[in-house]
């Protein structure tokens, strides 16, 4: 028998100690944390225990009971009662204490969250009145809770020592000598901080996590929910905060320019990832930084924050010398050009920078130079000959990005000169299996060179120390987080740090003349020089972490640099610079379920969203409606043009459209007065309570989720006008006009709270409905404060302007049209029988085989998605106006056929799905 | 869930005497009120004691090593199955499928309570995937499939269609 085992492991301290306590023959091998042990899991598992008929054991209580029993100890109902209750409620409190104790430093969390566990085991042990768990003698049951415990309860900082049953019988084990030995071998004598590398291994603890709870598999932001209860509290807070009305304070001035850190204010400095400046961004790039910081950043101002909103194009490198060689141009030229097509799409797409910059300035030469000479002056630079490779025909050195190969570490074919985009993995040049010259497809040779390198594993123990405060302390990602753990577990490697390049910041040690920077030690400098070049007071922001957070936006795949290599950087430089606080990084977008590419022509492109006719807000809406929050997302044609009919059109644009137009209509542009009833006091309560939870949501830059909460309050309006009817009321008698009058102005002002909670995602919109409402400027700066207060802020008598219009519909023939024009070869490549990129979901063959048999069209069942949707709408709104039966009834017949016709383009028997179909 | 699941184990048992059960806490732990002593907790526990009671402790396995194997499945179940997220489910569908490779029930030849808690706590991840995701789970399925065709051991749940081959048609999804 073979027992695997790692250091730091709390599991593999409970097999230990039963190996000794039981007195089991087992040969005990010490492994990796990340070793494989067990060969048909995915994870690695330990401890494992290989028995003599080559079976694996994985689970530490199973190996436990199995030693006990070998050894002629049954184990008794009562004890397997004690490993069940360990194991489904003892282990998740116990994940969760330990992640807070070993990785976020916070032990005085510890005890709430193992109160209940160690209550129960109290009440148990002195109810029984027994030394041990099931009676006289020691059993199965207080080897593993004793293990388990050990960690916790051995070290006095956590304060756990209360219970006077837990205690003593704790001690009891203690005083077991095999139990304490195991536990020297697993933590070394070093107590909680010897499990730190094995904790940094694991998940994060879902605070969800326990037994009997049903899988969650619907997606959060898409179930609908149900009708959330409202107490009778909650309805008289809403109504008091309504009561309040605007904010007397006054209104916050224009801009003044520069923005600087204020004391006494959240000051906060947001920076979107420098897009790169010869290609023109397409919508992932857009969504991933740009768009997602400005939405942050205009929500920010909102609230009250000082904000400084800050980005700019990255210059230099040989992809823009190559693209000047291309066009005949200086690299000059073509950034200067570049630089103005990206200016002028981040305008049109309404990113409000404060100020939007670029890399080639000679700020960014001095910043940069005054970097490299401190890192150098501190010792973090070691110097060493490269080997890197060099084109002959294209007679020079190839940039990393300019190779293309076979990934050495997972054998994906198109892995970049310096990552993989498939395992992720940097990868040095030279190390690429048939590396090919990008331009000129020749096989390059290996030429050497020097260069300086970044000492990374010098700085690894300061880096690792101030992430641990930042990531627990901030908001990051969770795929920020996890990509950063991961590349701390693989070890540091010294990075190099200079090109033999022409288009770049120089070098100005002697020793390295003709050089210029890495691109990558050098753009992220960018942000400082950029600031620079907006105020000479730029130290204010960049060498003041006191005062200032930083938030970083971008695409995961930037991640690594903003956690790991510019952190080193400014650390290694020692000049109190300002690190990052809160890394915020998105999934990747995905064009109709491909991927983008310039050179396929897929995918829109920032320029052409203009040419689509359709508004710069809408596509802000869209995008933001699929941000990859979490998750890849894709962008379909079919699908905004479905949000844009449901969402936006038919509830968010109708609810304020509405509320308008029986203001102007029925009370001739007045906003009514309004007596409030309980069923106003519960309205006022449920659209609080999701202006709560936006504010939450955006608080921690959740940006998708929190959308969602805008359009659960047009549909609570939708309902209540719905459900009122005030347009029936106000021909009544005195009472009904009230009535009529009440629900008005709830509404208008609902519509008025909207305005300003779509202003980070539809600022032009947003302003629209103010001026149509002729709203006061102080709500803007009222409703987003503290939890959100839902203010009256159109008060009665209050006069409107003109209502018309928000948004337009969105036709099939319209979208069919872009979808075609922005589609690209890409059929025409794949029928061609290019290979395969490794990606293809693999049920690819048995859907053709399903397709071929039944006559499936996958791009007409994509029309007729459409269709249905359409004739659904059309289809409720005919219910809802209460029209003929035989209208509605030929409409119904149109929608059933249209729905069969679907179901036979997908390739699905027409007969409706039994439980799905109905619900749509 | 767990009490439904119990009282299908009951059926499956032939037990005479049907159990009352209640739950505790906000998590519905099953407990097993019994006359002669404490209280039993906890679904594993309380199927192992029915087993016992039915006598027939070949279903915890007839070795101390297939005991250990079933022991650490039914662990398995209430630990990693319950509450998994829809992440987890792909890697858990993938583990198992490579350990039923060589395998006809979950503790190798012969059937045992691990497959009976298994199955139920692998039925709600299976429901709801495709035929496609299904078939990439060959041997995950075919285990499936064989269990929920065991007599007795279904009751409470509704059948799946885990397997297509060319004799069935579209029809039966």
């Amino acid at each position: 028998m073979k027992l695997f085992v790692s250091e730091g492991n709390p599991h593999c301290l409970k097999v230990l100690a039963a190996v000794e306590v039981s007195g089991v023959q087992c040969d005990v091998q010490y492994v990796n944390h990340e070793e494989r042990v067990v060969p048909f899991l995915s994870r690695p598992a330990l401890p494992a225990l290989l028995l003599p008929s080559g079976l694996h054991l994985f689970s530490s209580n199973a190996i436990c009971r199995y030693l006990f029993e070998v050894s002629g100890k049954d184990s008794s109902e009562l004890c397997n009662q004690w490993l069940e209750w360990e194991a489904t409620d003892l282990q998740p409190a116990l994940l969760q204490a330990l992640h807070l104790a070993v990785l976020q430093g916070k032990g005085s969390e510890v005890s709430k969250v193992l109160q209940g566990p160690l209550n129960y085991m109290e009440q148990s042990l002195s109810k029984g009145n027994t030394p041990y768990l099931t009676g006289e003698a020691v059993s199965v049951a207080d080897v593993v809770l004793w293990a388990a415990l050990y960690p916790v309860l051995s070290d006095a900082s956590l304060a756990l020592g209360e219970r006077a049953s837990v205690n003593a019988w704790f001690d009891r084990g203690a005083v077991m000598h095999s139990c304490q030995s195991a536990a020297q071998k697993v933590l070394q004598g070093k107590g909680l901080p010897g499990m730190k590398s094995y904790m940094q291994r694991q998940p994060a603890p879902q605070s969800s996590q326990c037994r009997d709870t049903q899988p969650c598999n619907g997606n959060p932001a898409e179930s609908e929910e149900g009708e959330r209860a409202v107490s009778a509290e909650e309805m008289e807070a809403a109504a008091l905060t309504w009561s309040k009305g605007l904010n007397t304070c006054p209104v916050a001035t224009d801009r003044q320019h520069p923005i600087l850190p204020q004391e006494g204010k959240r000051n906060i400095m947001v920076t979107s990832a420098l897009p790169y400046v010869n290609n023109v961004p397409h919508l992932g790039n857009i969504i991933g930084c740009v768009l997602s910081a400005d939405v942050f950043s205009r929500y920010g101002r909102l609230r009250g924050w000082n904000m400084l909103f800050i980005c700019g194009t990255d210059e230099y490198g040989t992809a823009t010398e190559n693209k000047a060689r291309e066009e005949g141009l200086t690299p000059q030229q073509i950034c200067d050009k570049y630089h103005a097509i990206h200016s002028d799409i981040y305008k049109w797409f309404q990113i409000d920078f404060n100020f939007f910059g670029r890399t080639t300035t000679e700020k960014q030469t001095e910043i940069a130079q005054d970097i490299f000479w401190r890192i150098h002056k501190h010792g973090f630079l070691v110097e060493d000959i490269v080997e890197q490779l060099r084109c002959e025909k294209c007679q020079r050195f190839l940039a990393d990005r300019f190779v293309e190969g076979v990934c050495p570490h997972c054998s994906y074919p198109e892995a970049r000169g310096d990552q993989c985009d498939k395992c992720g993995r940097l990868i040095n040049a030279v190390e690429l299996r048939e590396p090919q010259c990008k331009v000129c497809k020749q096989t390059p040779v290996i030429r050497t060179s020097k260069h300086l390198f970044l000492d990374l594993p010098k700085l690894e123990a300061q880096l690792e120390q101030w992430l641990d405060k930042s990531t627990s302390t901030g908001d990051w990602t969770a795929n920020a987080k996890q990509i950063t753990r991961s590349w701390m577990r693989d070890g540091l490697k010294p990075r190099c740090i200079t090109r033999d390049l022409r288009w770049g910041t120089p070098v100005p040690h002697p020793d390295f003349k003709e050089k210029v920077f890495y691109v990558w030690f050098d753009a992220p400098i960018g942000y400082l020089s950029i600031t620079a070049n907006y105020t000479d007071q730029w130290e204010k922001w960049w060498k003041n972490p006191h005062q200032v957070e930083l938030y970083n936006f971008m695409a995961k795949d930037n991640v690594p640099f903003h956690s790991v290599v510019f952190p080193c950087s400014l650390l290694g430089a020692q000049d109190n610079y300002t690190l990052v606080n809160h890394l915020i990084a998105t999934e990747y977008l995905n064009y109709e379920d491909t991927k983008f590419s310039k050179s396929r022509g897929v995918g829109v492109f920032g320029d052409m969203a203009k040419d689509t006719g359709i508004p710069s807000d809408v596509w802000r809406f869209y995008l933001l409606y699929v941000r990859p929050e979490g998750q890849d997302s894709a962008f379909s044609w079919a699908d905004m043009a479905l949000k844009n009919n449901s969402e936006l059109l038919n509830n968010l644009g109708n609810f304020i459209n509405r509320a308008g137009m029986f203001v102007t209509k029925f009370f001739e542009s007045c906003v009514p007065a309004m007596e409030l009833q309980q069923e106003d006091k519960k309205l006022l309560a449920l659209v609080g309570w999701e202006l709560q939870q936006y504010i939450q949501l955006l608080d921690k830059v959740k940006i998708r989720d929190a959308l969602r909460h805008i359009l659960n309050i047009s549909r609570h309006g939708n309902q209540y006008i719905q459900l009122n009817e005030p347009w029936k009321k106000i021909k009544g008698g005195d009472t009904e006009r009230q009535r009529a009058g009440t629900v008005t102005g709830v509404s208008v002002n609902i519509a008025c709270l909207l305005s300003v909670m779509m202003l980070p995602y539809m600022p032009t919109v947003s302003q629209t409905i103010r001026d149509q409402l002729n709203a006061p400027q102080s709500c803007v700066n009222t409703m987003l404060q503290g939890t959100g207060t839902f203010v009256c802020s159109l008060s009665a008598g209050h006069r409107i302007g003109t209502v018309s219009p928000l948004f337009q519909k969105l036709e099939v023939d319209q979208i069919e049209a872009l979808k075609k024009k922005f589609g690209g070869q890409q059929t025409a490549t794949q029928s061609a029988g290019s290979t395969p990129p490794a990606t293809v979901p693999a049920p690819a063959a048995p859907a053709v085989e399903v397709a071929a048999v039944i006559g499936a069209d996958p791009e007409k069942a994509k029309q007729l998605t459409l269709a249905v949707a359409e004739q659904g709408e059309k289809v409720r709104e005919l219910k809802a106006q209460k029209a003929e039966k035989a209208a509605i009834t030929a409409e119904v017949a149109k929608l059933l056929d249209l729905k069969k016709q679907l179901a036979l383009a997908e390739g699905k028997s027409p007969a409706p799905a039994p439980q799905k179909g109905k619900k749509k | 869930m767990a009490l439904r699941e119990l009282s299908s184990l009951e059926k499956y048992l032939g037990l005479k005497k049907l159990n009352k059960y209640s739950t505790q806490g906000d998590k519905k732990v099953p407990v097993l009120q019994s006359n002669n002593g404490p209280p039993l907790v906890g679904l594993v526990t309380i199927a192992c004691h029915l087993v016992k009671d039915a006598k027939r402790p070949n279903l915890l396995g007839d070795s101390a090593e297939s005991r250990a194997v079933v022991q650490q499945w039914l662990e398995y179940r209430v630990t990693k199955l319950d509450g998994c997220t829809k992440e987890d489910t792909k890697t858990i569908l993938k583990d198992l499928n490579l350990y039923l490779q060589d395998k006809v029930y979950m503790a190798g030849n012969q059937f045992t309570l691990a497959d009976t808690f298994m199955y139920f706590g692998i039925h709600p991840l299976i429901v709801d995937l495709s035929v496609q995701e299904k078939e990439q789970y060959v041997n995950m399925a075919r285990w499936f499939d064989h269990i929920q065709r065991s007599p007795g051991v279904r009751h409470h749940l509704p059948p799946v269609v885990v397997l297509r081959n060319r004799i069935y048609t579209s029809k039966h999804h």
